[in-house]
């Protein structure tokens, strides 16, 4: 018998996909997507899609994951996406599946992350008569997407799925909704799939203006307390190397917000930490006596700034690098905007880019963060989950992918885990939405299965997507998925103990499950801590075990993040607590 | 900065939900509308909006930067930075028994408007002009009885070659 390889090469495929045969709308779907290169697709079916479903059953080169509810598949979508900086693709039916995604639309809206969000719909014959399952998803999501589509026509679904790619992963990205009624995923029409895009209204400016960049530059040449704040912005535009170049020709501090870590390295010896809320000392003070600010990628969010009418009160100047000219003085007066992408600004920059007058300055920023670095009061009786996050980081050498839920916890993480690389950082910032730690891991994790992928998360929003414990179980996903159990909602805990005056309402979360029983209950395995030893023992047997396993680290209730800003104060008021 | 009236033509595509998209950006973005008027344009398959929005300096940036952000929107132009011709349309229904006609003609032909439907006892009123000129029309309107009134909202365009 003559062996035959029945792995197609991708050449192949690609010539079979392409073949402009009659097929249905939903035939279309499957091959545009594997067109895009799409490699996983995360989903749940339903009525309304089942005739897209259909055409996957028995297709080798599709590959679909079944997640448990409709908002583990698109957070699952968006940390594939962040991971990798391809656009992540989620799948849901009509109605309440599509409803289910929205705050997932949003968390991937307010971050910038491009996806590209299928839902089905009732048919076009009973669209707007209150049909069984319908929503009006476009409507609902116009505020939270990038773009939207609802395709009437089967014949616009090729050119739909090509533009929903360029629109999600061009730009500003963001996150692009299709909506495919029942009927036209039904429908017959001969496949084109346009080779190329040409969206009259959609050109966005990558390419900086030269003089806006020689006048930063005429500015760094001049200044002498100098600062950066990397955002976002700098991992989004696959930036981090131009970045660290342009740092070590002008030699200027750089403070990187929660979404830019990574971004650059925090070895690097003009690394601040991060700044805002629960920024560090050095970084907050940077900001507060800095002569020239440059933001790149960043977008001033409330978090950073705190009080804007106090914020960056020295700057002479403000220069901001941004891909979206909407950002240009939405908060903050720039003196210097530079509206392109990041990466080609840099890289036009470090042609001309020479030192500024820093040297006594980067001093001073070096004092602070030697002098003031984040720490905690330790102890010896009670496991403290900044502890458990600095062994992790140990453990991992800083090497893993981190996804965090939205609390203490996800501060601690920022603050304590060491990120050096870009991509390895992901977590809801923009929206603070709890329930995508986990979740967004296993997109993670599918998109690189050789790496270690740990979710960080805490036990109030580790019970928000719960249920994909089964979806790692069943297909063998190996996350590690951590939750810092304090047995409150502790975020809202230390709000309620600082300004709310210990008045604490609603934030015993009593009645948790047994978080290992629960990993069990699943077929994934639970371990526990709750002091120091057997926080090392669990997660060194938690990293040697090659599938997914949950670990609970069971800390101290009373923790709290500092150091803190509250809202209405200035950057250089932060309360240090049990870091002074 | 002042707060000033602005006139924003834009310029979109005539796909469905448009309007949702526009005006629901105006919406959440905290920005106002006074009026806001679409029709056809020039070019099939656009559609040109007329807004008269009210802000600052810095909120007309904003507006303009927000409405290049969608993809259906083509262009966007503050006419009031230019010298322009703004109209406005409006039907006034007003009481008008057979003894008070004549002094309502007479308002009626003073500001170069049109009587477009007489009843028994009313009249319905067709006034072209800038919103000033329809302000003062119904001002003087009032005092006979207004029953119905139903404006267009502004349209408007920069005079001349100015592009």
């Amino acid at each position: 018998m003559n062996v035959q390889t029945t792995e197609k090469s991708k050449e192949q495929l690609r010539a079979e996909l392409l073949k402009p045969d009659v097929i249905t709308g939903s035939e279309i779907l499957l091959r545009s997507l594997l067109l895009e290169g799409v490699d996983c697709v995360f989903g749940y079916p339903g009525g309304a899609v089942l005739y897209i479903y259909d055409a996957m059953h028995g297709n080798p080169d599709f590959n679909h994951l079944l997640t448990r509810h409709e908002q583990g598949a698109i957070h699952a979508a968006d940390g594939y996406a962040r991971s990798t900086g391809k656009v992540g693709v989620c799948i849901a039916t009509s109605g309440p599946g599509a409803t289910n995604l929205v705050t997932g639309i949003a968390t991937a809206y307010m971050d910038s992350v491009p996806l590209v969000v299928i839902t089905g719909n009732v048919a076009t014959t009973v669209i707007g008569t209150d049909a069984f399952q319908e929503a009006d998803i476009t409507g609902i999501t116009m505020p939270i997407t990038k773009h939207s589509y609802l395709v009437r026509d089967v014949k616009d679904l090729p050119r739909v799925i090509k533009e929903a790619f360029h629109i999600a992963n061009t730009g500003r990205k963001g996150p692009v909704l299709i909506d495919i009624p029942k009927d036209v995923s039904n429908a017959t029409c001969e496949f084109h799939y346009p080779e190329t895009v040409n969206i009259r209204g959609y050109n966005p400016t990558v390419m900086p203006n030269k003089l806006q960049v020689e006048k930063m530059l005429e500015a760094i040449a001049e200044s002498e307390r100098p600062v950066i704040i990397a955002g976002g912005g700098v991992v989004a535009a696959d930036a981090s190397a131009e970045l660290l170049e342009f740092v070590e020709k002008t030699r200027i501090p750089v403070t990187t917000t929660l979404l830019g870590l990574g971004g650059f390295p925090s070895s690097h010896e003009l690394w601040m930490g991060m700044p805002g809320m629960h920024g560090t000392y050095a970084a907050n003070m940077a900001l507060q006596s800095c002569d020239l600010l440059i933001s790149i990628g960043a977008r001033f969010d409330d978090r950073v700034t705190m009080k804007v009418k106090g914020f960056a009160p020295q700057a002479k100047k403000i220069v901001h690098i941004d891909v979206d000219p909407a950002e240009i003085g939405k908060i903050i007066e720039t003196a210097i905007p530079c509206v392109g992408d990041v990466k080609n600004v840099l890289q036009l920059a470090n042609q001309k880019a020479k030192p500024a007058k820093s040297e006594a300055w980067i001093e001073t920023v070096k004092e602070n963060v030697k002098n003031k670095p984040l720490r905690y009061k330790d102890s010896d009786t009670e496991l403290k989950p900044q502890y458990v996050i600095e062994m992790i980081n140990e453990t991992t050498r800083g090497e893993a992918i981190v996804t965090t839920d939205v609390g203490q916890h996800q501060m601690w993480a920022a603050q304590y885990y060491k990120f050096n690389h870009p991509r390895s950082m992901i977590t809801s910032g923009g929206l603070g939405t709890m329930g995508f730690g986990f979740p967004s891991a296993i997109g993670a994790q599918m998109a690189h299965p050789d790496r270690t992928v740990v979710s960080i998360n805490g036990d109030g929003g580790m019970q928000m997507c719960s249920q994909e414990l089964a979806v790692c179980a069943i297909n063998n996903i190996p996350v590690k998925i951590v939750v810092i159990n304090n047995q409150v909602l502790g975020m809202v805990r230390q709000w309620q103990e600082i300004i709310y005056d210990n008045r604490y309402s609603h934030i015993d979360l009593a009645g948790s499950p047994d978080f290992v029983k629960l990993a069990e209950a699943y077929g994934v395995k639970g371990l526990r801590a709750t002091n120091k030893e057997e926080a090392h023992k669990v997660w060194r047997e938690a990293l040697d075990t090659p599938g997914p396993v949950l670990v609970e680290f069971v800390v101290r209730k009373g923790e709290n993040v500092y150091p803190m800003v509250t809202q209405g104060s200035t950057l250089d008021e932060m309360i240090m607590g049990d870091s002074e | 900065m002042s707060i000033q009236r602005h006139t924003v033509s834009v310029l979109v595509n005539n796909q469905p939900g448009v309007l949702q998209r526009v005006s629901g950006l105006f919406g959440r973005r905290g920005f106002n509308i006074d009026s806001i008027t679409v029709g056809e344009s020039e070019e099939p398959g656009l559609s040109r909006m007329v807004i008269v929005t009210t802000g600052d300096d810095k909120t007309l940036e904003q507006v303009s930067k927000q409405l290049y952000k969608l993809i259906d929107v083509i262009k966007v132009v503050d006419l009031s930075s230019n010298p322009m011709v703004a109209r406005e349309l409006a039907l006034i229904k007003v009481n008008a028994e057979p003894s008070a006609r004549p002094e309502i003609l007479g308002v009626v032909e003073t500001f170069r408007a049109a009587v477009v439907d007489i009843g028994p006892s009313s009249l319905i009123v067709q006034v072209v002009g800038d919103s000033d000129k329809i302000d003062a029309m119904v001002e003087l309107l009032k005092p006979y009885g207004i029953r119905e009134l139903s404006r267009t909202g502004v349209t408007a365009m920069i005079r001349g070659s100015v592009k």
